[in-house]
């Protein structure tokens, strides 16, 4: 109960000192926003020229280099998505399987190349998040809920909870290729002898299930988070009305949390997309489990500049999937972030 | 309640039993669920555990218990006559994540505070944008960044790995810091300042030991998240460079051509321990940084 009640009384205390700086901030408004304005520029600036090296330098290089590819080429327009400016031809490659054959021609890549896993490899990397995320989303919130109840021995089972979420990926994808081995535990325990990670199917399931129990208690702590802003007294109330837990549910629970609940699923999804390591250490791609991080990777060790086009590719995919999320489906984690939600539901 | 029930009906008192044992019902059925949760959490982990402490002969033995208890798995994992550098790699990884952590933190404090404490247009966007920047897919600047580190010959240096890494980790401290910072209660500095205390006295006395918990546990989640990285390192790292999560994806163990699973999961019991042990210590701070930027 007390760590209930701490976050909330640290809430009350923190909205009062916000109340408290408007009301002095009314006495020289102008002049505080503008000395304030330029402090928080010279606060910023350091923090975003960092992330513009280290993130925009590197995409619009990558941006650059995708489009340098295959000068000599000709590349076939007219068939080409977006824009119309010229070396498309990397994009073209991966988008429409088009490789060139040794005599300069353009044909459509041989099976077995990296050109051609192109939309294999978004397939996959749909699946998985897919499916990973929505197993991630019940059982988070079905742990969310028992965390949220007061009971003897809580703090047991929050701790329980961080140990997934504080081991390496890499661990745990040996730890899981190891529980999975073909004398391991699981076909011991089950009686079977699947090769877990020998075809498609039992290789995506070790992998999903490796990632659900890798990163459920993320989405648990967050969508918790979310049902301990909602006030105790409205179930009480709803009880005195004569709801049921079911209704309390439906009624109370899921609509107050459903803020919390996608900007955690959004969090979830878009790091689900980029999910590299699970795969890339138990399977190696192999077996259908090829995720688009892993075929950049692939593709940077034999040329770089279709491995930039296909880099951007990905970042694009996120962008849509992360912008779909927050148009579209109200995640606004900018919003919760700044104290939006919590205003909101109050 | 007690008078009530006291003097009540003996339908009440049946009432009052059904809803007592609904009651306990509902409690057992909580521990059952925590049980489950719990077992479910750990049990890996203890398999890792066990496995790593149990001698080579006996890998794929079921016994759920510790048995055949050796060392053995350790010496291998350090043993660096089979091509395994534990030990190096143990450095390099708290060496890189160390430098990210303290980078991240010095630009991200400054950021943070701006974003909890001050009134400036652009809020919402510089927000968005490091937001954004976190969620950022690691893959879209190891191409680029491969190309450039192979033309000046950084592949393989620390440098190549630690910058890199700010890319994710300065965002991920700039929102939990700024959402530790807006819960702090920053009329204690003007009441400081009131009481005669300098401005430097304020943030030196006041201020800074409020803000110590919050840098502290966003430190702990910066190298986390530093120390978990695996793609970019398993690129632009070499055999001398290697970080410990690409060195356990790449173990060689005392047979050759055998997967050497007691070394590798003794080697992550060595890079999981301290982390656990950190987590727990920390446990309930670590899970309000954690929640912070998504949800409060």
């Amino acid at each position: 109960m007390s760590a209930q009640a701490g976050p909330d009384a640290k809430h009350g205390s923190a909205n009062s000192a916000r109340g408290g700086n408007k009301g002095i901030k009314e006495v020289g408004a102008d002049r505080k926003e503008k000395t304030q304005g330029r402090s928080a520029t010279l606060l910023i600036v350091p923090t975003m020229v960092v992330l513009a090296v280290v993130i925009l330098y590197p995409v619009i290089n990558a941006i650059i280099m995708s489009l340098e590819h295959d000068q000599g080429l000709d590349p076939v327009t007219g068939t080409f998505v977006a824009g119309g400016f010229a070396g498309l031809s990397n994009y073209a490659h991966w988008l429409f399987q088009q490789c060139t054959d040794p005599s300069g021609a353009t044909v459509s890549c041989p099976p077995g190349t990296l050109g051609a896993q192109f939309w294999g490899a978004t397939g996959v990397t749909f699946f998985f998040t897919v499916v990973t995320v929505f197993f991630e989303t019940i059982l988070g919130f079905w742990m969310a809920l028992i965390m949220a109840r007061a009971f003897r021995g809580r703090s047991v089972l929050r701790a329980a909870v961080l140990v997934p979420w504080a081991i390496p990926t890499a661990v745990t994808a040996k730890l899981w290729f190891f529980i999975f081995a073909f004398d391991g535990i699981v076909n011991t325990v089950l009686n079977t002898s699947i090769l877990w990670t020998g075809s498609e199917g039992p290789a995506r399931a070790a992998i999903i299930i490796a990632d659900v129990w890798k990163t459920t208690p993320f989405m648990a702590l967050l969508i918790l988070a979310g049902l301990q802003m909602i006030p105790a007294d409205i179930y009480e109330a709803a009880k005195v009305d004569g709801a049921s837990t079911w209704q309390r549910f439906k009624l109370i629970t899921l609509p107050l949390v459903k803020p919390a609940l996608m900007v955690a699923i959004l969090f979830r999804v878009l790091d689900a997309l980029r999910m590299y390591d699970l795969p890339a250490i138990m399977t190696g791609g192999a077996n259908g489990t090829t995720t688009l991080s892993i075929l950049v990777v692939n593709q940077i060790r034999i040329g770089f500049n279709s491995a930039a086009a296909l880099s951007t590719i990905t970042f694009l995919i996120i962008f849509i999937v992360a912008f779909i999320f927050v148009r579209f489906l109200g995640a606004n984690a900018v919003e919760s972030a700044s104290g939006g939600a919590k205003g909101k539901i109050k | 309640m007690s008078t009530l029930t006291q003097t009540s009906t003996e339908h009440a008192a049946a009432a009052k039993n059904v809803a007592l044992r609904r009651n306990r019902w509902a409690s057992s059925r909580t521990y059952i669920s925590a049980a489950i949760i719990v077992i479910w959490c750990l049990l890996p982990f203890y398999w890792m555990v066990v496995t790593a402490f149990r001698d080579v002969g006996y890998t794929f033995d079921p016994t759920p218990f510790f048995t055949h208890v050796t060392l053995d798995n350790f010496a291998t994992a350090f043993s660096s006559e089979m091509g395994n550098h534990l030990d190096r790699a143990l450095l390099n990884s708290l060496f890189i994540s160390g430098v990210t952590t303290v980078v991240a933190l010095l630009f991200g404090i400054f950021a943070a505070y701006a974003l909890a404490r001050l009134n400036f247009r652009g809020k919402f966007l510089v927000l968005g944008l490091i937001l954004g920047a976190s969620m950022f897919p690691g893959v879209a600047i190891v191409t680029p960044l491969f190309q450039l580190f192979t033309n000046i010959n950084w592949v393989g240096t620390y440098q190549a790995m630690i910058i890199p890494n700010i890319s994710f980790v300065l965002p991920l401290t700039v929102y939990t810091l700024t959402s530790f910072f807006r819960e702090m209660p920053w009329e204690l500095e003007e009441a400081a300042r009131i009481d005669g205390c300098t401005a430097g006295q304020a943030f030196r006395k006041v201020i800074m030991p409020l803000a110590a918990p919050a840098v502290f546990t966003t430190a702990i989640l910066a190298f986390i998240a530093a120390w978990n990285e695996y793609l970019i390192a398993s690129i632009l790292s070499n055999d001398a460079t290697q970080t410990v999560t690409v060195a356990i994806a790449s173990f060689a163990g005392s047979q050759p051509h055998q997967e050497p699973y007691t070394a590798v999961m003794a080697a992550g019991t060595v890079v999981t321990i301290p982390l656990v042990v950190l987590v727990l210590i920390f446990q309930r701070k670590i899970v309000s940084g954690l929640t912070a930027g998504a949800v409060k």
